[in-house]
């Protein structure tokens, strides 16, 4: 039963995707939807990824601080530990955990609203294809955005970090700073922002697909957000072991 | 014209509509009458391709809606308009941009003609002041009128109405029936209207389909519903307060007259 399920849904998803990736009819429509996602998912979630990238920087060095501090451990290894926590898992794959509530839950109840007034009818019955004009422009929108956010995570975090050292007096920024410049691998940043793109393809395709078959009212449409944040999540959770193991492995 | 073989639908092991054979006449409203449940919507969903039927023929213009798939059936869509019970109109744009959107997509005029044809749909539907509003924003009246704009954008050949009245007052439900009685004769369309209101079968109904239970019970004329002798299509209908008092107005006419005496008799 759970298999058939899994399988159907598995289909499903295929078959939708399969009518999102098409050209567009109109490039022009397209287009100016394209950019008003943009700003929509990616502009608008930089507030809440500078916010919590700033905390979460601050509390990985007092965290780190705190429990490896030893007198036989360099000063600087807390600025170098922090810095691989931020750029290798924090702003990455954390921070998309927290986008699939938030973008996430946005794509699903915007399109299962739609699909309940019967806004996706109205389309097909003109001739549009609902799902590629629907999806997209959000999917493409947030993938193409992903840099810049991770980017924003990533230096919110490593200020948080400067900030709780400075301020809190945790311990000398110079030796923070030390240890954020050591045995640094640019490739990690891209390692960093070729796994958010996948998070973001999931965040947005799998939303998108919970809202795109919200059957129903309201009720229908919160539990199809509810449940397109869930199984984002566990994506993002298992593909990270993947892609990990596929790219540093 | 539209014409229905035989047509069938069924979800899982339940028929919800028993083989129907029926017609939709050429700049005529043709309704679609029947119970909640009687499986209207299902065939409205068939007629425009939101459901495939499990068997049958949709036959618009001699060209089966069933057998048709990608551009074709595109291209056939592109001849149908739509109103919704709840008017489906899309509430991240504005009143204009919705009428605008079906030229936008689909039409090949210019631009500047584009935007008159829009503003000529508005005007048509008295909602010229409102093109910059959002469908939040006006009632539920002038949100059908602007879906009438909508679906007569592309000058469809095949207008369908899903409940245009339900939901506005009997005053409203007027003005939005006639207009698409206008609409329907204006540009000699034909339109498919599934309703409950007996109001709109008494104005507007020029060619009634009743359904029941899935099967096409009764076909005619409103003036034919008078005169019917179909006991489920009797119970429907005088069960409607206003349709009770015509019959019974028309009966008391027809006694007055057969008590009448003739000239002879005198």
């Amino acid at each position: 039963m759970f298999l058939s399920t899994f399988f159907e849904k598995l289909g499903q998803y295929v078959l939708l995707m399969s009518k999102v990736f098409t050209k567009p009819q109109k490039w022009s429509v397209f287009f100016r939807q394209f950019v008003q996602e943009i700003n929509k998912l990616g502009v608008g979630s930089i507030g809440i990824v500078i916010l919590i990238s700033f905390f979460i920087g601050a509390v990985i060095v007092v965290q780190i601080k705190l429990n490896i501090d030893n007198p036989i451990m360099p000063r600087w290894t807390v600025g170098y530990v922090s810095r691989e926590i931020i750029l290798l898992e924090f702003s990455s794959s954390i921070m998309f955990l927290i986008l699939a509530g938030k973008v996430g839950s946005n794509i699903a109840s915007e399109i299962g609203t739609i699909r309940i007034t019967e806004q996706i009818d109205a389309l097909e019955i003109m001739g549009v294809n609902s799902a590629n004009y629907l999806i997209l422009p959000k999917t493409l929108a947030l993938m193409v955005f992903t840099p810049v956010l991770v980017t924003f995570s990533i230096f919110a975090g490593v200020v948080g970090g400067f900030v709780v050292a400075g301020i809190g007096h945790i311990m000398p920024v110079a030796d923070l700073e030390f240890g954020f410049q050591s045995f640094f691998k640019p490739f990690y940043v891209w390692y960093a922002i070729i796994k958010s793109i996948f998070f973001a393809y999931i965040v947005a395709t799998v939303a998108s697909y919970y809202g795109y078959y919200a059957r129903g009212g309201s009720l229908d449409v919160g539990k199809a957000s509810t449940n397109s944040v869930v199984m984002s999540s566990i994506l993002i959770l298992a593909s990270d072991l993947v892609i990990t193991q596929l790219m540093m492995g | 014209m539209i014409e229905v073989k035989d047509l069938r639908k069924s979800f899982d092991e339940r028929e919800v509509l028993k083989g129907i054979s029926a017609t939709f006449e050429e700049g005529k409203t043709n309704l679609i009458i029947g119970q909640s449940g009687s499986g209207k919507t299902v065939l409205l969903k068939n007629l425009v391709g939101l459901i495939r039927p499990t068997n049958g023929e949709i036959l618009y213009d001699n060209r089966d809606l069933t057998k048709m798939a990608g551009e074709e059936l595109k291209s056939l869509r592109q001849e149908m308009g739509m109103i919704f019970q709840g008017s489906a109109l899309f509430d991240a744009k504005t009143v204009f941009e919705n009428v605008y959107f079906p030229l936008e997509m689909f039409s090949k005029i210019s631009k500047e003609d584009k935007i008159k044809r829009a503003e000529f749909c508005l005007e048509r539907v008295n909602l010229k002041d409102a093109g910059h509003l959002y469908p939040s924003e006006i009632s539920g009246g002038m949100m059908k009128r602007a879906a009438i704009a909508r679906a007569i954008a592309l000058n469809p050949k095949y207008l369908f109405c899903d409940e245009p009245n339900s939901g506005l007052d009997p005053q409203t439900s007027l003005v939005i029936d006639d207009l698409i009685h206008d609409i329907t004769k204006e540009y000699n369309i034909t339109t498919v209207i599934n309703t409950h209101d007996m109001n709109s079968v008494m104005n507007i109904g020029e060619k009634i389909l009743f359904i029941k239970e899935g099967s096409l019970e009764w076909t005619g004329t409103s003036k034919d519903i008078m005169s019917s002798t179909n006991e489920a299509l009797n119970r429907f209908v005088f069960a409607s307060d206003l349709f009770k008092k015509v019959k019974q107005a028309e009966m008391k006419e027809a006694t007055a007259q057969h008590q009448k005496p003739t000239t002879n008799q005198i």
